[in-house]
């Protein structure tokens, strides 16, 4: 719940108006800017890709299967190996895609391809209390809440219901590597481990 | 009335209750909620000072009034005492604290510790938030955490107390038993998303659930509607956020200002049109009381007076939400009053006693 500054007598003044009027003052004054905010820009990509949430999902999909058909390729090369050029290109398609954060758990396919990583708060269950009217942020109030956004997106998705399930916390140490690789190990060895399993029944 | 009352430990009002099948904890909001009867919770306003006698006086106004005090976690992100210490202090007293814990300021390390810590003071509630953000606060510098989100730290707890470990898998050689809350905003965008949400706490361990204030019944009880069709009032209690508005102005203040509180132009006018602006905003927080106690699903209110604390017990006399039910009320025992009356006797009355008096007396 949020404390409410008094109002008992006088105008009444925020904390965020003090702290700003307390600051050192100089010609240089950077816009408004969180402590996560990277870089200062417009969320125009990052919009383009909630809005085609469902064709992205369609896409991802065919890219996750033909991942998938590489991994002899991969394996034969080595994942560690294929890990740098992997990640370069990762990280540069989805930052300039979703402005990612290489969180290196990507769970875009659950959030109508809105990254949660973004929101100030990093909350990737759902969005906070303090979604402005408007649906901005109460953080950032020129951004777009990104589970205000995340919500939109999934209703246009076909697995669309993802959103309900309940994420894990993020594995702090997973930060900096590629989910793409991670994902396409987990479904080989989950593919392997079913035809065993049928293998050993049959 | 002297003597035992309903949900006391007889060996001493710090301890926790008796342990009652079906309850995950051994505390009174958990006992109140569940024997059906109309719950009250409100805030303590932490003081900043190292005085625990102000923690005290903060919580004397609400005896007999209330079923459970929320410590806050650094609300607004702004410096107070912590909720853990201010729970320690209530506990000591017989309180019933809801221990609040914002993700913003600890990573799982210092939560998971806080859980443990909380729990052996005799802390039954825990109230797991999101927390807001370091910027609204007095500390904007700050590094904000976040390592956990709400829904994760329930998972935490509940995994904790029903699992006996740690996040990590280590074993607990004796869980924490927690009655777990969480908090919902039916009043904020996306607004068909918020029901939803309210199930992924339910299903992250959310037993009862504490909103918003709520100034808009009509939006509330269209939430509630959508609530009880997923059948979430089942599994769930659910406590109304409710709060007097000082001023008209206040009002117009916190809506531009505080985000996430919705408050409808309608009470504004009629908070405008009154002649004691004050008194209109108990009112109106008496009258929204009164609306929302009667939508199915909802198990109580939680008031929210900050700075306004005093008013909290005239809310909650006038709404007549209790029904005559008294919440426990910290009394003198017995025999700490038959102390107290002797005491009262020897340092009050004059007598002046000598040896050979009281050899006299003897015989």
């Amino acid at each position: 719940m949020s404390e409410t500054t008094p109002a008992k007598d006088g105008p009444t003044v925020t904390q965020a108006t003090l702290n700003k009027k307390a600051a050192p003052k100089s010609d240089y004054k950077p816009a408004d800017v969180s402590p996560q905010r990277r870089v200062q820009r417009s969320f125009a990509v990052r919009l383009w890709s909630v809005r085609h949430s469902k064709l992205l999902e369609w896409f991802y999909a065919k890219f996750a299967d033909t991942f998938l058909l590489l991994h002899p390729l991969w394996k034969g090369l080595g994942y560690n190996r294929v890990e740098g050029p992997i990640k370069f290109v990762e990280k540069r398609v989805k930052g300039f895609m979703f402005d990612c954060r290489m969180c290196g758990q990507c769970i875009l396919s659950s959030t109508g391809m809105s990254c949660p990583m973004n929101c100030p708060k990093q909350l990737r269950n759902g969005p906070c209390g303090g979604v402005r009217a408007n649906g901005n942020c109460e953080v950032e109030p020129d951004m777009p809440c990104v589970w205000v956004k995340a919500w939109e997106g999934s209703q246009n998705m076909v697995h669309g219901d993802r959103i309900l399930t309940v994420q894990k916390p993020v594995d702090q140490s997973l930060r900096e590597t590629s989910a793409w690789l991670r994902v396409t190990a987990q479904a080989a060895a989950a593919r392997e481990a079913a035809a065993t399993k049928t293998g050993a029944s049959a | 009335m002297i003597g035992r009352q309903r949900d006391e430990n007889p060996a001493g009002i710090h301890l926790p209750l008796d342990p009652l099948p079906g309850h995950t904890s051994r505390g009174r909001l958990e006992r109140v909620l569940r024997r059906g009867e109309f719950a009250v919770t409100t805030e303590l306003n932490p003081p900043d000072s190292a005085d625990p006698e102000d923690v005290y006086n903060r919580a004397r106004i609400f005896d007999g009034w209330v079923d459970a005090i929320n410590a806050v976690d650094a609300s607004g992100a702004n410096c107070h005492m912590s909720s853990v210490g201010i729970c320690a202090l209530l506990t000591r007293m017989g309180y019933a604290p809801i221990m609040q814990i914002a993700c913003r300021d600890k990573n799982r390390i210092a939560i998971q510790g806080d859980v443990l810590g909380g729990a052996a003071m005799g802390v039954a509630n825990m109230l797991c938030l999101t927390g807001d953000g370091v910027q609204a606060g007095d500390q904007p510098g700050a590094k904000p955490v976040f390592d956990l989100d709400c829904m994760s730290l329930l998972e935490t707890c509940r995994i904790m107390r029903d699992n006996g470990k740690f996040l990590s898998g280590r074993k607990l050689t004796t869980p924490p038993q927690l009655f777990l809350g969480a908090a919902i905003n039916p009043f904020a965008p996306p607004i068909d998303f918020r029901p939803h949400r309210l199930g992924k706490k339910i299903a992250s361990g959310a037993q009862f659930v504490q909103s918003q204030y709520c100034f808009d019944v009509p939006m509330f009880r269209a939430y509630m509607q959508k609530v009880r069709d997923l059948g979430y009032t089942e599994q769930c209690f659910i406590l109304c956020g409710v709060g007097p508005l000082a001023s008209a102005k206040t009002a117009k203040w916190i809506r531009s200002n505080v985000p996430g509180i919705h408050i409808p132009d309608s009470v504004i006018k009629r908070l405008e049109g009154a002649q004691d602006q004050k008194k209109e905003g108990k009112q109106l927080c008496i009258d929204i009381i009164n609306e929302v106690k009667e939508i199915p699903g909802v198990s109580g209110v939680h008031v929210m007076a900050y700075r306004q604390e005093e008013y909290v017990a005239e809310i909650v006399d006038e709404s007549g939400v209790l029904k005559g039910r008294q919440p426990w009320k910290r009394e003198i025992r017995r025999d700490d009053q038959l102390v107290a009356d002797r005491l009262d006797h020897i340092l009050h009355d004059e007598i002046t006693e000598t040896q050979v008096d009281m050899v006299k007396t003897a015989h």
